[in-house]
């Protein structure tokens, strides 16, 4: 385990935390060790994982094939209309219970020996128990409540469904906070999601590349050049972050600033991003209020790996799973609403072209983890520097700071249980 | 719908195809939104999207305008890998034919395999699908009214940047 001192002659050693959340080692997202680590007190550790959207389960019956970490998750409707969620792997010689990403069921046969499971994940039948003529079968003790995959607790936060293996997490309500509450609100709540398609971009990095991309509130209308050329969003627009208080889970907004004039604080910092660029067809900008208030771009992050994100008109939930340690699926699930009109719902389609893996906006995130996964190659015993806004992970009106990716990395080092350097080296 | 007839839309389709592929594939693609009507219909989707009727795509446009912009933001404004496509189509497949005062409009499918090349190297397949078209065809010139690019696969490999 990474950050636990050992002998001189242990790689391992190098691996104590940094005292500063300004410094992140790049073994981070290189170290094998550590990514078996991560999958034990991450995700299968004291955190809700955003597992799939409520409006996927819309009958009884319904099935996603989901995952939490890397473990292959069955998340369920079942006839009395509540949603279950056990382990996707069958009690017997743990193949996959059911294949298919979404799907409808009356209940699970495994293809393998026909070990049959119900809707809330109970071992119903086992093919042959009996024997046959009085020959073979299950030993007579056997019994099937004993059998089964292991069931995850559950929560449903405005149509967004989480799940834990850990029973002494607290409530989803108290491990969110109020303000992040609120923000997921603030899009979902009230409405009911209609899931507008589904697209899955493999991205070549670590999986907290990309969790701290979405955080990082810096970078946004320096790489992306489509948000700041049309106003979409400009890091002197009336915004800021939110950072929970523990850290983990992060929002970052901005809105029209109605009393304010062009600035010219971009070109004055010879920022790329200050382009001549007009578009022929400018009808993908014309959206709408999306909620009625002035806000037209929200981004939240939930810990470890969830993320609600409202581009203009554009919503959509994304899913971080790693893949390996240099491998992460990114899962985008596009939505609209059941009370769109049909304009709205056109306006939802073109700007769809702003995110996912061929988005204006988007693109950039899909290959910029790439670059650094291999500019780090060799450097496991470097640092990134996050000092951008200071040294802490507090809330501010400036988005021009890393606060929330040092949040990610108090909750990240802490939940792994690195130990933490009495005192950096070169501080 | 006549042998003689079908035969000469697959053509006309095969030619404006090869077209097509040739300019995304020689970086010329400027001249990518000329092979459309205006206004007309372009996305970029999966199997399991299309077969489920969900309508997003990985980019979707209505008009020869937001094709264009697609161009001068890969041009101008988004930062990709520098990276190029071989596309290899199959033969048009011709679904169906309609004329209808006097123009006549082509429903065929093509299949499709696309490896793509980043930087030197290596080559490796991006996409595969098909092309669900309608084609507007004029003697010896075909324009596409609507062009559903439907992969396969719903995973994309690090981004979507060029068209397909």
């Amino acid at each position: 385990m990474g950050g636990v001192s050992a002998t001189t002659a242990d790689p391992m050693r190098a691996r104590t935390w940094p005292r500063s959340l300004t410094r992140v080692p790049y073994w981070v997202y290189q170290d094998e060790d550590n990514y078996r680590a991560e999958q034990e007190r991450l995700f299968h550790g004291p955190f809700w994982s955003y597992l799939c959207l409520e409006a996927e389960l819309a009958e009884p019956g319904d099935y996603c094939a989901t995952f939490i970490g890397e473990q292959p998750v069955l998340v369920t409707r079942d006839e009395d209309g509540q949603i279950y969620a056990f382990e996707n792997r069958c009690a017997h010689r743990g193949a996959l219970i059911a294949m298919a990403d979404h799907g409808h069921a009356r209940d699970f046969t495994c293809v393998y020996h026909a070990w049959t499971y119900n809707l809330q994940g109970d071992l119903t039948a086992v093919a042959f128990a009996d024997g046959i003529g009085g020959n073979g079968g299950m030993p007579p003790g056997f019994c099937m409540a004993e059998h089964g995959p292991r069931k995850l607790r559950l929560a449903i936060v405005h149509g967004l469904v989480f799940g834990t293996l850990d029973n002494e997490l607290p409530d989803i309500e108290e491990y969110l906070g109020e303000e992040i509450l609120d923000r997921i609100g603030r899009v979902l709540a009230g409405r009911k999601p209609v899931i507008l398609g589904r697209f899955t971009q493999m991205l070549p990095n670590n999986w907290k590349l990309y969790a701290e991309n979405v955080k990082d509130s810096y970078h946004a209308s320096i790489l992306h050049l489509f948000f700041t050329t049309f106003g979409i969003n400009r890091l002197s627009q009336r915004g800021g972050i939110i950072v929970s208080e523990h850290g983990g889970h992060h929002v970052s907004y901005s809105a029209i600033d109605r009393g304010q004039q062009a600035d010219d604080e971009y070109s004055r910092q010879r920022i790329r991003s200050e382009g001549e660029y007009r578009l022929t067809d400018p009808s993908m900008l014309d959206g709408f209020s999306e909620v009625g208030d002035d806000i037209t771009l929200q981004i939240l992050s939930v810990f470890p790996g969830f993320v609600l994100q409202q581009i203009q008109n554009s919503v959509a939930v994304r899913q971080i799973l790693p893949v390996g340690v240099d491998r992460t699926r990114l899962n985008w699930t596009y939505l609209g609403f059941e009370e769109d009109t049909e304009e709205q719902r056109l306006v939802r389609l073109k700007q769809a072209n702003l995110v996912g893996p061929a988005g204006y906006v988007s693109m950039e995130d899909g290959v910029i983890g790439g670059f650094v996964q291999r500019g780090i190659a060799g450097a496991a015993g470097e640092f990134a520097t996050v000092q951008m806004g200071g040294d802490g992970y507090s809330s501010s009106e400036s988005r021009v700071t890393e606060a929330s990716v040092r949040g990610f990395w108090q909750v990240y080092r802490e939940a792994l249980g690195f130990e933490v350097a009495e005192k950096d080296d070169d501080a | 719908m006549t042998d003689a007839k079908t035969a000469d839309a697959m053509t006309v389709i095969a030619r404006a195809q090869a077209s097509y592929v040739r300019a995304i594939d020689s970086d010329d693609l400027e001249a990518w939104p000329d092979f459309f009507t205006d206004p007309c219909f372009y996305q970029i989707t999966s199997a399991d999207n299309y077969r489920r009727g969900l309508p997003v795509g990985l980019i979707w446009a209505d008009s020869r305008g937001m094709l264009k912009d697609r161009v001068s933001a890969l041009r101008e404004a988004n930062i990709y890998e520098r990276h190029s496509y071989r596309h290899l189509l199959g033969q048009p497949a011709v679904i169906a034919e309609t004329t209808e005062s006097g123009v006549r409009e082509v429903d065929s499918e093509t299949p499709f395999l696309v490896l793509r090349i980043t930087g030197d190297g290596p080559t490796d397949v991006f996409a595969s699908g098909v092309y669900i078209d309608r084609y507007v065809l004029d003697g010896s010139s075909a324009l596409l009214r609507s062009r559903a690019v439907v992969c396969d696969s719903s995973r994309i490999d690090t981004l979507l940047a060029l068209p397909l």
